[in-house]
């Protein structure tokens, strides 16, 4: 009868923190990234990507 | 077990192995003189594009450090101090740190770019070359004035913060620079007295060991002198005060009587106290630089009621 190997080994933790922490990274760029935009448009001075309604278009 | 697991299992890298490979700590010294240059420029930045312009910095820092760590995985392995280090301890292949250091390079700058403007892109992009190709490549290992140029290399950070701010390079920005830069070479001389280290090993010429102990003692009064009028010319311009001039004044004080101090010892005084002046300066020289930039954050800090600033 073929037996199952399930004892989770030391190679398989680092391996699994190296994942789980580039996961994080990833999720945290995508919001910096996410952040910056909005930064970066809501301060947009000349406004310049014109919003309809907003004081350049009127 | 078979010698094969132990062998995979040892060489397995785990997340803070990757980690390791950005030199945290002096991440840490970069994100604080980036954050202050950036705070005290005349210019407010949005606190979302600050928080993004330090991180960009940090992890161009970071990315040099992998560099580094990549070119010089040689003597690494023959200093006691970074044979623990992710290449030297097998954990991290040189071609991956190599690969993960030019990937960072190039995302930290393009970012910072995108963030900060082309003026902090194109200084962190200076950074980074400075520090791999100026410092780590070539004088490192030819000069015992190395410590000197590896301090420029970790002195840019305030001045990206200030062009993160003003788009530009002033005379504060470059002062702040300076401030470090001359601060390096004694904070790190006064070490290398009381620390036996085995860069003679690497092959890496320390002025303690090429020059001798006197003269470095020589060096690091010379270097603290210098010092100690950059960081008063600081106090005078538009991001100084009476708080950071009277810090300064007093640091300034000590810095230069602990130089002295050092200066008139010879090897056998310090053999007698077991170093205990260069171990102080050493100590001292921490708080130097942490108070000089706390200072000038305060005085950004208070000026907005009146008090901070000249």
């Amino acid at each position: 009868m073929a037996t199952q190997i399930r004892a989770e080994h030391v190679l398989h933790r680092r391996r699994l923190s190296r994942n789980i922490g580039l996961g994080v990274v990833l999720i945290l760029f995508v919001g910096l990234i996410y952040g910056l935009t909005i930064a970066k448009v809501g301060t947009d001075p000349l406004d310049e990507l014109g919003i309809p309604g907003t004081e350049a278009n009127q | 077990m078979t010698d094969t697991s132990v062998f995979e299992t040892e060489k397995e890298a785990g997340f803070g192995d990757y980690f390791a490979l950005l030199k945290p700590r002096v991440m840490s010294l970069v994100v604080f003189t980036a954050l202050v240059g950036l705070i005290v420029a005349p210019v407010p930045v949005h606190p979302m594009v600050a928080l993004a312009a330090i991180l960009f910095i940090a992890l161009g820092g970071g990315a040099s450090g992998a560099l580094n760590m990549w070119w010089d995985a040689d003597i690494d392995r023959l200093m006691r101090r970074t044979q623990k280090r992710p290449i030297p301890a097998g954990k991290v292949a040189e071609g991956e740190a190599f690969s993960i250091g030019i990937a960072l390079s190039f995302l930290a700058v393009l970012m910072l770019f995108l963030a900060g403007g082309l003026v902090a892109a194109a200084l962190l992009a200076f950074t980074i070359f400075f520090y791999v190709v100026i410092y780590t490549m070539w004088l490192k290992r030819s000069t015992p004035q190395n410590i000197v140029i590896g301090g420029a290399a970790g002195a840019f950070p305030p001045m990206i913060g200030w062009a993160v701010a003003t788009g530009g390079v002033s005379v504060e920005s470059v002062l702040m620079f300076a401030l470090t830069f001359a601060w390096t070479p004694p904070h790190f001389w006064a070490l290398a007295l009381f620390v036996k280290n085995d860069y003679a090993n690497a092959h890496v010429p320390m002025l303690t060991v090429t020059h001798g102990r006197d003269a470095t003692r020589k060096h690091i009064l010379g270097y603290t002198l210098a010092l100690a009028v950059v960081a008063l010319a600081l106090g005078l311009t538009s991001i100084g005060g009476p708080i950071y001039m009277g810090v300064a004044l007093v640091l300034n004080a000590l810095f230069i009587k602990g130089a002295i101090d050092i200066w008139r010892r010879d090897d056998a005084a310090c053999e007698a106290d077991t170093h205990l002046v260069e171990r102080k300066f050493f100590k001292l020289s921490l708080a130097y630089l942490f108070l000089h930039f706390g200072a000038l954050l305060v005085e950004a800090t208070l000026a907005p009621y009146g008090y901070g600033g000249w």
